[in-house]
């Protein structure tokens, strides 16, 4: 162990793990809310909606995180003049804040195809039974359909969460200090190789609480659906 | 039109730069699958084995190497193997070696590709039914030619659509190497967007060009399947 490394490397790491928490806790929430009207668009009767959401999904899903990064962070950079009189310049300036911008749209896309298969995957039956008990359809979507498919997405939800904490080390690339990026500080200062070991044992760590604290979180929450 | 002639192809246009990191990133897709496959297929052949140490070996591998961020499992590939290499040539020689981005790329996307088969391989096996390892067994056949002409045909189809989703998944990741010094399409990308500062040009061209390479995958994806079902009877 290189303990000096550590004294000095050490606290800063985990001041990136609070920021990469940061990046991941923001987007992912922001994503969850955007989600919902994109998952609904997709479903949608209007053609246009339908086309449009379509869109949205299949580039997000489609192209690499980090390309996508650039294109917000370097390309907001081209419309500098336009940002600044619309007064969102500053914004755009911040590194983080474009990573969470596009974080947020690439998780946005992903957890709205989650929801849209459990959505889909809920039975019909109960919508028709909800109907036939003179539910109105945006009651039937809230208290029937919507409790129901949350339940279904649980568990790839999950995973988009460890995907979202794992993706975020792209941040770096942009000059963003979350946890990759002080280890890319660390190592291009001591030269040692340790530092990189340090953070995988960090990511580790919390993609494996994640991945517990989920299990329970699921275990609790489909309870009901357990026979004694 | 100005922009069109940035992407054009020859001497003041990117497109023939465009066109070769394109070209590597495809090969380094295309390598590191054959590597992934095999390793996938090992680490679950451990985690199905009787013996505790191959079992733990292989969970742990999965855990890992699923848990770490692919950018963090390149840079460790990367540096690590030219220290390790270094090691090793040091006890020859006093040469100093440099590590092939390629190679270091094509292990590191090869070892989390294979963490994520092995998975998809795993729920295929248990999808093959115990009448098929009994079937072969009241036959005579030996556990390797059973592996090999009863279960391997049969894995294959189920694990197709999982290894699919692998490799959309690292046809995305490859970008990742352009951090290594690896000049695939968005380094390449990168090198146009600096010499004509038109980045949201270029890395919009970058992001259709990858589109276009997970659209053209999706449909070698269905006719794969279509032949790996071919011997698939069909509810009518």
């Amino acid at each position: 162990m290189n303990w000096d490394a550590l004294a000095t490397y050490g606290p800063r790491m985990l001041q990136g793990l609070v920021v990469t928490l940061q990046l991941v806790v923001i987007s992912i929430t922001l994503g969850a809310l955007l989600s919902i009207p994109v998952a609904l668009a997709r479903m949608s009767r209007s053609r246009i909606l339908r086309a449009v959401s379509f869109g949205y999904m299949y580039f997000f899903r489609g192209t690499p995180l980090l390309a996508q990064v650039f294109l917000v962070y370097y390309g907001a950079g081209q419309f500098r003049t336009q940002l600044e009189a619309i007064g969102l310049w500053w914004l755009f300036r911040d590194a983080f804040f474009c990573c969470v911008l596009t974080f947020t749209l690439n998780t946005g896309a992903y957890q709205a195809e989650i929801l849209r298969g459990a959505i889909r995957a809920v039975p019909a039956g109960q919508r028709e039974a909800a109907m036939s008990l003179g539910l109105r359809p945006r009651q039937i979507f809230r208290k029937i359909v919507m409790p129901q498919a949350i339940l279904i997405a649980l568990r790839p939800l999950g995973n988009e969460v460890i995907l979202m904490v794992k993706g975020s080390s792209v941040a770096a690339i942009v000059t963003v200090f979350d946890l990759m990026g002080v280890t890319r500080l660390a190592y291009s200062r001591t030269f040692d190789f340790q530092v990189y070991l340090w953070a995988a044992v960090l990511y580790l760590v919390v993609v494996e609480i994640i991945r517990r604290v989920w299990d329970k979180l699921e275990h609790r929450l489909t309870r009901h659906m357990r026979s004694a | 039109m100005d922009l069109l002639r940035l992407l054009s192809f020859g001497p003041d246009g990117w497109g023939d730069e465009l066109l070769q990191g394109t070209w590597l990133t495809i090969r380094l897709a295309l390598a590191t699958v054959p590597f992934g496959l095999a390793l996938g297929f090992l680490v679950a052949l451990a985690k199905r084995s009787p013996n505790r140490y191959l079992r733990a070996f292989g969970n742990a591998y999965t855990t890992v190497f699923r848990g770490l961020p692919e950018l963090l499992t390149i840079f460790i590939v990367y540096f690590g193997g030219q220290i390790a290499l270094q090691r090793i040539v040091g006890l020859f020689s006093g040469a100093t070696v440099e590590v092939n981005g390629f190679i270091a790329g094509m292990v590191a996307l090869g070892v989390v590709f294979s963490a994520y088969a092995s998975e998809v391989f795993l729920g295929a096996f248990n999808n093959i039914t115990r009448g098929q390892y009994e079937a072969a067994y009241a036959l005579g056949l030996r556990p390797a030619t059973t592996l090999r002409l009863v279960i391997i045909p049969q894995l294959v189809r189920l694990a197709l659509p999982g290894l699919a989703n692998l490799w959309l998944i690292l046809l995305k990741d490859t970008s990742l190497v352009s951090v290594i010094a690896l000049d695939d399409l968005l380094r390449k990308t990168g090198l146009a967007v600096r010499v004509t500062k038109e980045p949201f040009l270029f890395f919009g061209v970058a992001c259709l060009i990858y589109l276009a390479l997970s659209m053209i995958s999706s449909i070698g994806i269905v006719a794969i399947e279509r032949w790996a079902n071919r011997g698939l009877r069909r509810a009518s």
